[in-house]
């Protein structure tokens, strides 16, 4: 049977129009995972030099495991961001001669082999053989210990598709994760429960009385049953498979009169933003966005680092554009032909999405002046990385979107696919923010802060001012990719 | 109206379509019929600009299609469901393509009012976004808004389908009164022989991509298609 299902998701990959694209994200994937391999390999042979002098008196494997809580939580976040559960057209197979249950024990156990899983072993063996060669342990301990940590990474998978489900149930998808781990770390960081060193008395007990091992086991285990019996309810078409029917909420949305000739498509793509799950999770990324600087500006470090305020400015104030931008025009794939047999213009169509982009950098813009506490160079890096946004960021975005041919299928969600966001959704941030990070960076350095902030903004201005221009050359080239465009939309993978 | 010439497309080396020459005049009601794979489709999505000719063109109103987009405001299509837009209402949807077809919200309500009955009032009011209707419901909505803001050609592709008796029957009515009464030429394709012989003055059966019969519908139409099917 998993021969079947694997030949299966071969074909769809290798047969699949967005292809090409495909395999250059997987390269580029790859390079990314050997640069976190590489990375975790470094830490974990220094891992022991590290805890011996972040806590001199600690035996490094005991100072270790103290850390473990935290490692958790941050695995459990960065999971919730970039896995996807295995996504699987099951339709197909329902009427089949197939068990649901080989389909689900399929999904569940290509998730294992997820590279996620594997990471943390890149910096846990070398850590451990170490330990056994230089710590003076026991082969037979750091082997439980080693055994309790892969458990542990193993809990850590099942519990985030528990969670993804939960959060594709509410309307504020990252909701139920940052309740969770916030609370687990309150708890912990104000006393209330020692969670930290409970579990790290927990992995103690394990390895100085490995029966205890069974206890994780257990725990897996139960997450395992658990996801299964989430998971196969979905495989009816009546429950998973069919998406919910819902009540309108209406609203005329009059005012966008003002916009003139663009109106129709301003209002249709507020419309698309609202009501579709996957937008909507977009426009909730907005605000972990705005919140971003948070991260940093409080620190120090980051106070002598001017020229990464761009960076943050970047992000800040365009986290919509990229989050948004980069599916132009494969959010309106379900229905392209329809518009492509219209009676519209290309450059009206073009110009609603510009519009919206460069609103949305507006508005993130002045609710980011607060950061203005924090230093008004700040806020003139982001002031400077605005204008930048409006006119150099969303023409570069447009014009990327004509390159643009998966669909992306806003009606039915594929069976599993909880979040439709992945890794690869940051990777197009990458060289809009990289660049003018780049360019600015040079300029401080060889100048200073005021200049480099005003060379930003002229070359957004200088977007600006060749706006209609801009428009001009990225409407050719949608024009010129729109027999491509309209077949690779009509297919479904 | 809509002059085809020398056109083909092919796909890979292998021929979808080949027509060397089609005349179909203003206000004709034209019925395209052939088995699976015979073209139908290719030759609406050639006529709509979906997909390039490799040799030929069609004219429309002396537009020639691939070159210009001036034939977008006089012609209209329904061909599948990815002509529907699934998180708008059926109301929204019928407002939004008449704002791109320059018809106000009156104008609207004025012509989809006339299609009440043939709503069977499932359509209409209902909260339901076009994605949650059945999929003959969907067909309905996609129908009556290829007949906002008055087109002069119509392309309908497999309109009997899906569709229940008692609605087919109405849409019948509606495409002769529209060739008939308003002058619209009206291109539709199916595989329901009765239906299109009952709706189109002409019927052109494609096999392969290529036209076999041209026949102006009779009494004896009908039988003729029978008989060349069963072959």
């Amino acid at each position: 049977m998993i021969k079947h299902f694997l030949s299966l998701e071969w074909k769809s990959f290798f047969r699949s129009a967005s292809f090409g694209k495909s395999i250059g994200i997987k390269i580029f994937m790859g390079f990314l995972a050997l640069y976190f391999m590489g990375m975790f390999l470094f830490v974990g042979f220094l891992m022991d030099k590290i805890l011996k002098e972040s806590y001199p008196d600690l035996d490094p494997l005991v100072a270790f495991s103290g850390l473990i809580f935290f490692w958790v939580l941050g695995d459990l976040v960065v999971r919730f961001f970039f896995q996807k559960l295995p996504v699987m057209s099951v339709k197909p197979l329902l009427t089949l001669p197939i068990k649901r249950k080989s389909i689900v024990n399929y999904v569940l156990g290509k998730s294992v082999f997820s590279f996620i899983n594997f990471l943390p072993l890149f910096a846990v063996v070398p850590f451990s053989i170490k330990l056994i060669y230089f710590g003076g342990y026991d082969t037979s301990t750091v082997l439980v210990w080693l055994a309790t940590i892969i458990l542990l990474t193993l809990i850590s998978n099942f519990l985030n598709f528990i969670i993804e489900s939960l959060s594709a149930e509410t309307e504020l998808s990252f909701l139920p994760i940052i309740v969770l781990v916030g609370a687990l770390y309150g708890l912990n960081h104000f006393g209330i429960i020692n969670i930290s060193g409970a579990l790290s008395k927990g992995i103690t007990a394990i390895y100085e009385n490995p029966i205890y091992i069974l206890i994780p086991i257990l725990i897996l285990i139960g997450l395992y049953v658990y996801n299964f019996k989430i998971l196969k309810q979905k495989l009816f078409l009546d429950s998973g498979l069919k998406t919910k029917v819902k009540e309108v909420n209406a609203s005329n949305l009059e005012w966008t009169k003002n916009f003139g000739d663009i109106a129709p498509f301003l209002k249709l793509d507020l419309k698309l933003i609202w009501r579709n799950k996957r937008t909507k999770s977009s426009v909730f990324m907005v605000l972990l966005g705005l919140l971003y600087g948070l991260f940093f500006y409080p620190q120090p470090t980051y106070q002598d680092m001017p020229w990464f305020f761009v960076f943050i400015g970047i992000f800040s104030t365009g986290i919509f554009l990229i989050n948004f931008g980069q599916f132009i025009p494969a959010w309106d794939s379900g229905y392209y032909k329809l518009l492509m047999s219209q009676n519209i213009k290309y450059e009206q169509y073009l110009k609603s999405k510009f519009t919206l982009m460069a609103v949305s950098v507006a508005i993130l813009f002045i609710l980011g002046i607060p950061y203005v506490f924090f230093g008004w160079k700040i806020l003139l890096a982001h002031f400077a990385a605005a204008i930048y946004n409006i006119g150099v960021n969303t023409h570069v975005i447009l014009y990327g979107g004509s390159f643009n041919r998966k669909k992306i299928d806003l009606s039915q969600k594929a069976a599993f696919n909880y979040q439709g966001t992945g890794a690869v959704q940051w990777l197009i941030g990458i060289p809009l923010l990289l660049v003018p990070m780049g360019i600015f960076a040079i300029f401080y350095f060889l100048i200073g802060f005021e200049l480099a902030c005003l060379i930003i903004a002229i070359l957004g201005v200088v977007g600006i001012v060749f706006h209609q221009k801009l428009m001009k050359t990225i409407t050719a080239k949608y024009l010129e990719s729109k027999y491509k465009m309209i077949d690779a939309f009509d297919q479904n993978n | 109206m809509i002059t085809t010439s020398n056109l083909s497309k092919k796909y890979a080396g292998k021929q979808v379509l080949n027509i060397e020459s089609l005349e179909i005049p203003k206000g004709q009601s034209f019925g395209l019929v052939g088995n699976n794979g015979a073209g139908k489709t290719t030759y609406f999505s050639l006529l709509l600009d979906l997909i390039q000719p490799t040799t030929g063109h069609i004219k429309s109103n002396d537009i020639q299609v691939n070159q210009s987009e001036d034939w977008k405001p006089f012609t209209s299509a329904f061909i599948d469901e990815s002509f529907l837009i699934g998180y708008l209402t059926a109301e929204e949807y019928f407002y939004f393509i008449g704002e791109l077809r320059g018809q106000n919200k009156a104008d609207v309500d004025n012509l989809v009012s006339q299609f009440e009955d043939f709503f069977h009032g499932e359509i209409l009011g209902q909260k339901k976004y076009l994605r949650d209707l059945s999929k003959g419901n969907q067909k309905k909505a996609g129908i009556v808004a290829a007949l906002i803001g008055n087109p002069e050609v119509i392309v309908l592709d497999e309109p009997f389908a899906n569709l229940d008796p008692t609605t087919q029957i109405r849409l019948k009515g509606i495409i002769k009164d529209l060739a008939e009464k308003q002058g619209v030429t009206v291109l539709i394709s199916s595989h329901d022989l009765m239906h299109v012989t009952d709706v189109c003055e002409r019927i052109v059966v494609l096999e392969k991509g290529e036209v076999v019969k041209d026949l102006k519908t009779s009494e004896a139409t009908l039988k003729e298609l029978e008989v060349h099917f069963s072959n």
